[in-house]
């Protein structure tokens, strides 16, 4: 290549800072999880643990007792469970956006947080699956959810959203962790290389089913790897779109409308990359991580946010207009009501967290400061809970006969589960962060300048092989 | 007698970085060696390439478990439904196929995704907890910042001698023969 032809190149920022050799990556990212255990560590999975256990006797208690001791009355029939599903749903799906569509598209910058960001969406989805689970009642016959043969020789019922939900979640969860799993094996190779005791060479030894990282493997593992990036990618607009048609396929004024799914699916991505950015900013600064999550990496986690938060404006916009210009006179009431009745407090809330706040993000000075990042992104984490609160309870409180009205508010149960469900996704991911390499170690050492065997202008002879 | 499948001895050669390790795996190939592999921490760019190697099949293999794994879900749901018991539901048809699409792509997506990892451990012959390679304390630094090139006993042309001289010839470090032990 001539110097001429190279002086038009635009070098791009380094993905990656700080000097890093193999040897370097590996040593920072594994010795996170051998090093001794930090004792910040205790304190937060104590504390995290300890919501666990609140959410579990909860739970108990709501079997025994019966879905009674949440505040759900007649109209108002789903309450927060079914809006905490929707929340930790949602937040999954930037896991899996960053996984597999990040990855089909080239977006070398995705290796950084991919690893976590997909167990966050693995743990997200375990405490949304949670929700369903218990919200049914009869928790002993949760079974018939599934078209398993039963006492009463009958199937599910296909046409209904309500199993479309089960399979798209249930089929979600799985996929993400089989995708997981497929990336952490070259990574349990290096701690199984490394392992000193005899416990680790045995645990590690088993997980990385005796991995060699011969190109015979990798040509067959990066097929399989791009094989579940493309099954994941429909996932990622497909899992919420199912979610919403819970709601879209109902009568209900305020459900009842086809700009659902894509407006789920915008609302999920935003929320969970406030949730991925959430987590980066907290555990770069705890792990001394910063040369792996660059502000780069976070600036441009606040892109996204900040057009995925101006779709979600543009949907709520998008409602209201066609509540006028529909002329159903139900419907328009559901959005005035929505906008001024007795949850306006709870409207004008999802509006300032979901649309005002992402705007700080149009400059470019508020979008690489740390504490304000940090800020933007808890305030539209609680945007995106509300957002759900507001679809969910402001649809139901005004039926269509008013003698059946009704003001909803959560008992201590329902604030318990929903604050022990932060319990569950804390305790596994604190784990994850302890156990497992955190950041993907053979993906970053991938991109770094050095790991181009053509970088010293040795252009291999490329044209028969058609790559 | 029958010749034995896994090799029971390698030779195992170090290189110093990627593009070495290309160059080496480019004159090896020319040399006629079949059963030879490239150990590195990430997979390298243009190597299969360099190696000689098809692409992998495991696109094929999994393509046709989709098209089963949606047929199969089309056909639980027109069983169920229409077949082993009927229900009248909101006046709809018994077979209704528009309703019938998420579920069919959910099946579609989970046994593909079954597939597409156990398949590629199936052909990469994994898991395989005993190999001569990992009796060489060196080739711990595969999975760290190692790479290496492994020619196995079952190559025609393997001969320890005059295979161990090539490898060194084309700039091979740290030669060992390793056993399975």
């Amino acid at each position: 290549m001539s110097t001429a032809t190279k002086s038009l190149e635009i070098e791009e920022a380094p993905l990656i800072t700080g000097d890093q050799t193999f040897a370097k990556i590996t040593e920072k990212i594994s010795s996170i999880t051998e090093a001794k255990t930090p004792k910040i560590w205790y304190v937060a999975i104590t504390i995290s643990s300890s919501l666990l256990l609140l959410m579990i006797v909860m739970i108990a208690y709501l079997i025994w007792e019966g879905i009674g001791i949440w505040g759900v009355n007649i109209p108002v029939g789903w309450g927060w469970a079914i809006v905490n599903f929707v929340f930790w749903v949602g937040i999954g799906h930037a896991g899996t956006l960053i996984s597999a569509i990040l990855f089909i598209f080239r977006q070398k910058w995705r290796t950084s947080i991919n690893r976590f960001a997909e167990a966050m969406t693995l743990f997200a989805v375990i405490c949304a699956l949670i929700f369903p689970g218990i919200h049914i009642g009869r928790i002993w016959v949760a079974y018939w959810m599934f078209p398993l043969p039963n006492q009463m020789l009958i199937w599910p019922n296909f046409r209904s959203p309500l199993l479309w939900d089960v399979f798209a979640v249930g089929t979600y969860f799985t996929v993400s962790l089989l995708f997981w799993y497929t990336g952490l094996i070259p990574d349990l190779a290096t701690l199984r290389d490394r392992a000193k005791t005899r416990a680790r060479k045995i645990i590690f030894g088993i997980f990385s089913i005796g991995w060699r990282g011969g190109n015979r493997q990798w040509q067959h593992y990066e097929m399989a790897y791009l094989l579940l990036a493309g099954l994941s990618t429909p996932l990622v607009l497909s899992v919420h779109s199912v979610v919403s048609t819970d709601f879209a396929t109902s009568v209900i004024p305020g459900w009842h409308t086809t700009i659902f799914p894509p407006y789920f699916v915008a609302g999920a991505i935003f929320s969970g990359f406030a949730m991925v950015s959430t987590l980066a900013i907290i555990t770069r600064k705890v792990f001394g991580l910063e040369d792996f999550i660059t502000i780069n990496h976070l600036e441009k986690m606040n892109k996204i946010m900040l057009v995925t938060g101006m779709m979600v404006g543009y949907a709520y916009g998008c409602e209201f207009f066609i509540a006028w210009y529909g002329g159903n006179v139900y419907e328009r009431f559901a959005f005035i009501n929505r906008a001024f009745g007795p949850y306006a407090w709870a409207y004008w809330t999802m509006i300032t967290c979901n649309v005002l706040v992402p705007q700080i993000f149009w400059s470019k000075k508020l979008r690489t400061s740390i504490p304000v990042m940090f800020i933007a992104a808890i305030f539209i984490n609680i945007g995106m809970w509300f957002e759900r609160f507001v679809i969910v309870v402001t649809s139901l409180h005004r039926d269509y006969l008013p003698s059946s009205w009704d003001y909803y508010s959560p008992t201590i149960f329902d604030i318990g589960i929903f604050v022990g469900s932060f319990g569950l996704f804390f305790t596994l991911f604190f784990l994850f962060l302890r156990f497992i390499p955190m950041i993907a170690i053979s993906e970053v050492k991938g991109i770094l300048p050095q790991a181009d065997p053509h970088r010293n202008n040795n252009k291999p002879d490329m044209k028969k092989s058609g790559v | 007698m029958k010749k034995r499948e896994r090799s029971s001895q390698v030779i195992l050669a170090e290189f110093d970085d990627p593009s070495q390790l290309l160059q080496a795996a480019k004159k090896i190939k020319e040399a006629g060696y079949k059963k030879f592999d490239c150990h590195s921490p990430f997979p390298i760019h243009g190597m299969d390439y360099a190696m000689g190697l098809k692409r992998s099949p495991l696109g094929y293999i999994v393509f046709i478990v989709a098209l089963f794994a949606f047929s199969g879900g089309v056909l639980l749901e027109w069983w169920t439904s229409t077949v082993d018991y009927p229900l009248v539901i909101s006046g709809k048809p018994f077979f209704s196929y528009q309703a019938y699409g998420p579920v069919a792509f959910a099946i579609m997506v989970l046994f593909s995704a079954f597939v597409a990892l156990l398949a590629m451990l199936a052909i990469n012959k994994l898991p395989r907890y005993f190999h001569p390679l990992f009796s060489s304390r060196r080739f711990e630094k595969a999975s760290d910042n190692g790479f290496f090139i492994s020619i196995d006993d079952s190559d025609a042309k393997f001969d320890i001698i005059s295979t161990k001289d090539f490898l060194a010839q084309i700039g091979g470090k740290n030669l060992e023969v390793l056993t399975l032990a």
